[in-house]
């Protein structure tokens, strides 16, 4: 198979790389090759963090560039915004629509862009945008934003079943939390 | 692919960070010792390897002292590694060098993570031409299986050559998880240690020693010439492509299978008989290579004609486009909007208890010399408040020169600013400078009880080793007071006030001072936070006095009775009631409410 391209993009601390473990999990029990690339450090401090994921029979490189993701997975729409440019032209962008204003939004020093799904789709992107933050807090708790997007994502997957999905859950998410993160999957993928 | 590979006895198959994957190679070549200083994109390799109860690790007080305790290990007759950012091969430079020249007894592997692009680092320095200068092996692999097998190899080669060897990774491949097949762990037999008198490193023994390293030097080039760690991938001859690490999978992200590759694992030395071969077989040579033309030069002294630094740049990291557009070809086209992306640069977290020294300090109107760690955030708006930084350490020893160079102009205005890891990494000798020479220099040591920015690591003040159990602590008042510093104070800088009356108090007095900061990190595991505040909206009058902390969980928005005025809001999330901002409240409108809160 032909390598395929996902971005998880967000805010430091939101929970992004539990996501692109379970992804990467998934996949990689498919059969595939995977790479999965982050940086850490000094972003991660309330910064913009991205997380590049490829997989298909044969990865070689481990960041994704402009023009090249197939989806873009955003925790926060001003980051889907800032990320576009490396979606496919005609891609598909799945993000949160809460509003995380970065300080120099904070400090008056530059303006929070408005109708930011609607450009988006103006420049050629679909857009599968919910309050994946409301999803999260009804299944429980606010830091499940990550596995409800994740649930989200599981419907562009229609060839990857169900069961891989939860595996992956049961193998990343503390036993605990299991339940409820079961409930925000599931609220993900079926959020009207 | 890898054919190395056959050898192993292949367990499972696992998606793991390249880091990870050092980490294991160290764990199945019986690796016993390991000590390291932590450091982007370095730290996972020692935090990994502590998850195997079989080897001893530890966080050094920097990365001279790590690669000396796991020398001594490797002379005590048990293979022994270290690991650091590039950084902190400079600290480590000083051991290096007569390392090489003295020798070992069981293998002896550095690990060194360089930063194309300074995600993370205050420089772009290449560790290529320590392995070149200090003449000690380098290998560099290109994903994390490589990783696990060259740190096995690098076992290998240091005991059949009797030297160190580097495992050189980069960002990219230290912090991007690739597919690993895991094999078993073998530990050799403890090499007895002998009394050797040649091992003294001094006149005849190391004039001896630096022949020994030249021949070394030829064998190695003899053994790169033929082993597989470097490997030739003929495709379509018209280009030949000389690259190593992740520019090998730039390479065949862009080429696909229609080049040829001339694949270095091994990066110093470099074979010469096996270039000029590939070199002979295609039209053009391309060498790719990410910051210095380290290859190309040498394929340049073999006298061949080389595209590299004339296509590529020097500077930043590569990626596929990169390559791309350097070599004419077309990139992948792209959408956007046409709105300005406000950025997003990290902050000082909510609660973060240097918030306040540093508010103080822009109050103050200092000359701020500051150092390496989160704190250097205190440069960035709104507090904009750091005029310099260099290395671990610089902000102790520099200030002084400053302050030799300004006098009271200097002395009355300007402080160092040094985190409790940095300080002891490097610091200790700059404020022994401080007090030895006399300067009325005023050093703030930030001890937040943890090493912040690169993931909470502890270290020699907070009391506990690597595995968090109890260790020794380092007393930093009875330090500074022993190294000749009469005045040492202690302030809590969520107090405003008092952390402003020391300041002005230490900066007037005739003598070398240090101000602690001291105050945990908000973002310890378990740390009990106060109730987070809320805002009394009739008493706010959206006066912004809260905003000029530079607190993420404060923000100004519209009253929401429509009045139009603007009123504070504080982010129940992300406030742990510091009570700094209550400080800078003049109408009383920032309550704390009545709940208390545990980090997850």
């Amino acid at each position: 198979m032909a390598v395929k391209k996902i971005m998880i993009v967000g805010v430091g601390g939101q929970g992004t790389l539990l996501a692109s473990k379970m992804l990467g999990y998934v996949l990689l029990n498919q059969g595939f090759d995977v790479k999965v690339s982050e940086v850490h450090g000094m972003s991660q401090r309330g910064g913009s963090v991205v997380t590049y994921v490829s997989y298909g029979d044969k990865v070689y490189s481990p960041v994704i560039d402009k023009g090249e993701a197939d989806v873009i997975i955003s925790f926060e729409k001003l980051e889907a915004a800032r990320w576009l440019e490396f979606l496919k032209p005609g891609g598909q962008i799945i993000t949160n629509t809460q509003e995380m204003e970065p300080m120099p939004v904070i400090t008056g020093a530059a303006v929070y862009p408005d109708r930011l799904v609607e450009k988006m789709e103006e420049a050629g992107a679909k857009v599968d945008a919910k309050d994946f933050l409301a999803i999260a807090k009804k299944a429980g708790s606010a830091k499940a934003v990550n596995i409800a997007l994740m649930g989200r994502l599981s419907i562009y997957f229609p060839e990857i079943p169900d069961e891989a999905w939860h595996e992956a859950m049961k193998a990343i998410v503390p036993a605990k939390f299991l339940e409820m993160n079961e409930e925000a999957f599931e609220l993900g993928r079926t959020a009207e | 692919m890898h054919k190395y590979t056959q050898e192993d006895e292949i367990i499972m198959r696992e998606l793991m960070l390249g880091n990870k994957a050092v980490a294991r190679g160290m764990y199945e070549a019986g690796c016993k010792v390991i000590s390291s200083y932590p450091g982007t994109p370095s730290t996972e390799i020692t935090e990994e390897a502590a998850k195997y109860d079989e080897i001893y690790c530890e966080w050094a007080p920097n990365e001279k002292v790590a690669l000396e305790v796991a020398h001594g290990a490797s002379l005590g007759g048990v293979r022994s590694a270290c690991a650091m950012k590039h950084v902190g091969l400079n600290v480590a430079a000083d051991p290096l060098f007569t390392i090489s020249y003295q020798g070992l007894n069981a293998g002896l592997v550095i690990c060194v993570a360089d930063d194309p692009g300074m995600h993370s680092s205050q420089n772009e320095q290449d560790s290529r031409h320590y392995a070149i200068a200090a003449k000690v092996p380098m290998l560099e692999p290109s994903d994390s299986e490589e990783a696990r097998i060259f740190t096995k190899r690098a076992f290998e080669i240091s005991e059949k050559f009797n030297t160190p060897v580097f495992i050189k990774m980069c960002t990219r491949v230290s912090h991007s998880q690739s597919v690993v097949c895991t094999g078993e762990r073998v530990v050799p037999e403890q090499v007895p240690y002998v009394k050797d008198p040649t091992k003294v490193m001094m006149t005849a023994n190391s004039r001896n020693a630096h022949v020994r390293v030249e021949q070394r030097t030829k064998d190695l080039i003899a053994f790169a010439e033929t082993d597989d760690i470097n490997r030739v991938e003929m495709g379509d001859t018209s280009i030949g492509i000389i690259t190593s690490s992740t520019s090998y999978q730039y390479a065949r992200e862009v080429w696909g299978d229609n080049v040829s590759i001339l694949k270095l694992g091994m990066v110093y030395p470099l074979p010469e008989k096996l270039i000029l071969d590939f070199a002979g077989k295609v039209d053009r040579v391309i060498v790719l290579e990410e910051l210095d033309p380290i290859i190309e030069n040498h394929c340049k002294q073999l006298g061949i004609k080389v595209s590299g630094k004339d296509t590529f740049p020097i500077c930043g990291e590569f990626t596929q486009n990169l390559v791309r557009k350097c070599m004419g070809m077309e990139v992948p086209e792209s959408i956007h909007i046409d709105d300005e992306i406000p950025g997003r640069p990290p902050v000082m977290c909510a609660g973060c208890p240097h918030r306040g020294i540093f508010y103080i300090l822009h109050k103050n109107n200092c000359m701020v010399y500051g150092d390496i760690g989160c704190y250097t955030l205190g440069a960035v708006a709104p507090l904009n408040t750091m005029d310099l930084n260099v290395c671990m350490g610089a902000s102790c020893s520099g200030l002084h020169g400053f302050n030799l160079a300004m006098g009271k102009a200097g002395e009355k205005k300007s402080v160092g600013v040094i985190g409790d890891s940095t300080f002891i990494h490097s610091g200790m000798t700059g404020i022994t400078d401080i007090a030895y020479n006399m300067t009325n220099s005023t050093v703030i040591i930030l001890d937040n009880s943890i090493t912040g920015m690169t993931g909470h690591q502890q270290n020699p003040t907070t009391g506990k080793n690597l595995r968090g159990e109890p260790a020794g602590k380092v007393d930093l008042e009875a330090l500074c007071h022993a190294v000749g510093f009469n005045r040492v104070t202690v302030v809590d800088p969520y107090d405003l006030a008092e952390v402003d009356r020391v300041l002005k108090e230490e900066l007037s007095v005739e003598e070398p001072s240090i101000i602690i900061s001291r105050r945990p990190c908000v973002m310890i595991k378990g740390m009990v936070h106060k109730p987070s505040l809320h805002v009394d909206k009739d008493k706010c009058v959206g006066c912004k006095a809260c905003m000029q902390i530079g607190c993420p969980a404060i923000k100004v928005t519209d009253k929401e009775d429509g009045s139009g005025r603007k009123v504070a809001d504080i982010d129940t999330t992300l406030c742990i009631g510091c009570e700094v901002c209550t400080q800078m409240c003049k109408f009383d409108a920032l309550k704390s409410a009545d709940k208390t809160e545990v980090t997850a």
